[in-house]
């Protein structure tokens, strides 16, 4: 088949409330093939999560409403039936939570929490389940697995959860698996166990993985492309190498500014001034413009579009020209 | 030399301990530790057994009169004296006890399952289904419920069966809020995402996943609402709106006898005392069971 594993096509979600209809997540469009690992970055209340619950077709139907089009292997999520969903989740695309302390039922074993999805959409018998969840455990490096299936959530340690959860993810053997954040509760050692884990399963299984984060080390570390949000859209686009090196949105460059550096010596941390807009708080021009250092006029009347440049990355930015897409603005930046 | 060789090593002699304890048998050794509870759980087992073996226990029958003997005082041949039918006392009280313990839990059990059912339907749908079912638990909150339960008795006539419904009926909405709240702050867990997340039905989420992390609070409230429950079973005996004589009924023997309370104290004295102990030993192991199960008491 020609087209990719998972196509998202100006994917706009929105929230009913009070004051009327809000975007939460406005024309996002990414794709993703077989085996890829793509990180999504932005600040908390980006849109990131929401996102990946559109896809997952979690987005509450009473106030959310997801349109565009999610294009996976052919069939368009955005409208499928919720029976057609519950057949894709844990089956076809698996999703990690962030919290790995409360993302398990307290009142059930981990074995029995483990074999659900087996049993779910196998129907596998309950010793076939076990046999495949204690090779699974092995398999993200649980020590003592046989024992732990019969073990509570409460007994075990964050870092160990979250294995837990990688491995209920994964034993269904997904294709796609959306990491929400999957290390942020975790403390930097044990983040730096369950990446590496991910990427050999990655490598191993060849499960293409979409990963949700505000960690750029993480994004560095794990994954080949990335998409930044700002306030519901992307505003920078293409391969992790490309983007670290030459950051053109103003936001991307902030970002990468506010990473501490060993090798610097630095009296105070960067941080972009401002906090990202509540959505639908702004109606016109770039969302980025208020807290911008380079904001123009334009800026703040006119929304800038998704620009391509020639080495695959995309900006959407006033700074580089009349959608020509040149590269003229890159000093201007970079002596900031 | 032998010695050496039946000593073990001290590793070798660590008995392996089984580690998977599940929340419930962690709750039930929290609530052994409670001395006060336990007495409560003593006292409550101590009536159950009394109303079950009713028939053994009870040196007369509950309903045989003998006026010669009305009003005699506690004696080795009537423990707690007779009433003014010559009825021994101590008879009735233990046959009071099967019905009192009888009509709190069935008329608990009655509005655990109607108001588990409501509150469950309440919580995890919302909107309007959450309109309906929180408006009529207002409503039936708004009267006293002992007024209620009266009113509910006058318009089904008095009886020991219509006074356990009314007292079933005033006990729903309590259930049902408790549930609802339980079940709107379970569902926003990360665990019911999961659960989604792995494509399981509605259904199941509820039964579960939603329902066992609720069970905590409904066991709670449940224990309590029977103690209550004997209480307003014992006052619509005592209107004379509960159980008919000459069933022994706690309430009722306590509404005969107060003419003579100051003749006869003991006719009133041991219905009271009864009623006063089941209410006791029920509240107290409530509030064991709660410290022992609600999860904000741990740390």
């Amino acid at each position: 088949m020609e087209y990719p594993m998972i196509e998202v096509k100006d994917l706009q979600t929105s929230f009913r409330t009070d004051t009327g209809e809000i975007p939460v997540v406005n024309s996002v469009s990414f794709h993703l093939e077989p085996g890829e690992v793509l990180g999504i970055v932005g600040e908390s209340g980006c849109g990131k999560s929401v996102t990946s619950l559109s896809i997952m077709g979690l987005v509450p139907t009473n106030t959310g409403k997801v349109q565009g089009k999610i294009q996976f292997k052919g069939e368009n999520l955005a409208t499928a039936s919720e029976a057609r969903m519950r057949k894709i989740r844990g089956n076809e695309i698996a999703m990690i939570f962030q919290e790995p302390m409360t993302s398990l039922n307290p009142l059930f074993t981990i074995g029995e929490q483990l074999t659900e999805s087996l049993r779910i959409h196998r129907k596998w018998n309950k010793k076939q389940a076990r046999a495949r969840a204690i090779e699974m455990m092995k398999l993200v490096g649980l020590g003592r697995a046989e024992a732990l299936m019969d073990e509570y959530p409460h007994q075990l340690s964050g870092g160990m959860r979250q294995r837990v959860m990688i491995a209920m993810a994964m034993i269904c053997e997904p294709e796609l698996l959306i990491a929400d954040e999957p290390t942020t509760a975790l403390d930097v050692t044990i983040q730096a166990q369950i990446l590496e884990l991910m990427k050999k399963l990655n490598r191993e299984t060849n499960t293409a993985i979409m990963m949700i984060t505000h960690d750029l080390g993480v994004v560095a570390e794990m994954c080949q492309r990335m998409v930044v949000m700002y306030a519901g859209k992307i505003v920078e686009e293409g391969d992790v190498s490309t983007v670290f090196q030459s950051p053109k949105h103003p936001y991307t460059v902030g970002l990468i500014q506010s990473v501490p550096d060993m090798r610097e010596k630095k009296e105070r941390l960067y941080s972009i001034p401002g906090q990202v807009p509540k959505p639908g708080s702004q109606k016109l021009g770039c969302q980025f413009a208020p807290r911008c250092t380079h904001a123009m006029d334009r800026c703040l009347s006119e929304a800038p579009p998704l620009q391509p440049f020639n080495n695959g990355q995309k900006v959407r930015c006033w700074l580089y020209g009349d959608g020509k897409g040149a590269d003229i603005y890159d000093s201007a930046i970079s002596s900031s | 030399m032998a010695e050496l060789v039946n000593n073990k090593s001290p590793l070798a002699r660590q008995p392996v301990e089984d580690t998977a304890i599940s929340p419930w048998k962690e709750g039930w050794r929290s609530f052994k530790k409670n001395k006060v509870a336990v007495i409560g759980l003593l006292i409550v087992v101590f009536f159950i057994l009394m109303a079950l073996f009713a028939d053994l226990l009870a040196p007369y029958s509950y309903e045989s009169q003998k006026l010669a003997d009305k009003h005699l005082s506690p004696s080795a041949e009537h423990w707690f004296g007779t009433d003014e039918y010559g009825r021994d006392i101590l008879s009735r009280i233990i046959f009071g006890a099967r019905l009192s313990l009888w009509v709190g839990f069935v008329s608990v059990a009655g509005s655990v399952i109607v108001g588990l059912v409501l509150g469950l339907l309440a919580g995890y749908y919302g909107k309007w289904v959450d309109m309906i079912i929180s408006r009529i638990f207002d409503i039936l909150l708004a009267f006293p419920s002992i007024l209620l339960a009266i009113a509910i008795v006058a318009v089904l006539g008095p009886s020991l069966r219509n006074a356990l419904l009314a007292i079933a009926i005033i006990n729903v909405p309590t259930f049902g809020r408790l549930i609802r709240s339980r079940v709107l702050s379970v569902k926003e867990e990360e665990y019911i995402s999961a659960a989604k997340a792995v494509g399981m039905r509605d259904g199941r989420i509820i039964f579960q996943h939603v329902l066992p992390n609720c069970l905590a609070p409904i066991i709670v409230q449940s224990t309590l609402a029977i103690a209550s429950a004997i209480i307003e079973c014992a006052a619509l005996g005592f209107l004379g709106l509960g159980a008919q004589p000459p069933t022994p009924e706690w309430g009722q023997m306590l509404a005969e006898s107060r003419a003579y309370i100051l003749q006869a104290p003991w006719t009133v004295l041991f219905p009271g005392v009864a009623i006063m102990l089941t209410v006791l030993g029920f509240n107290l192991m409530g509030d064991g069971l709660r410290d022992a199960l609600d999860p904000r008491m741990k740390n």
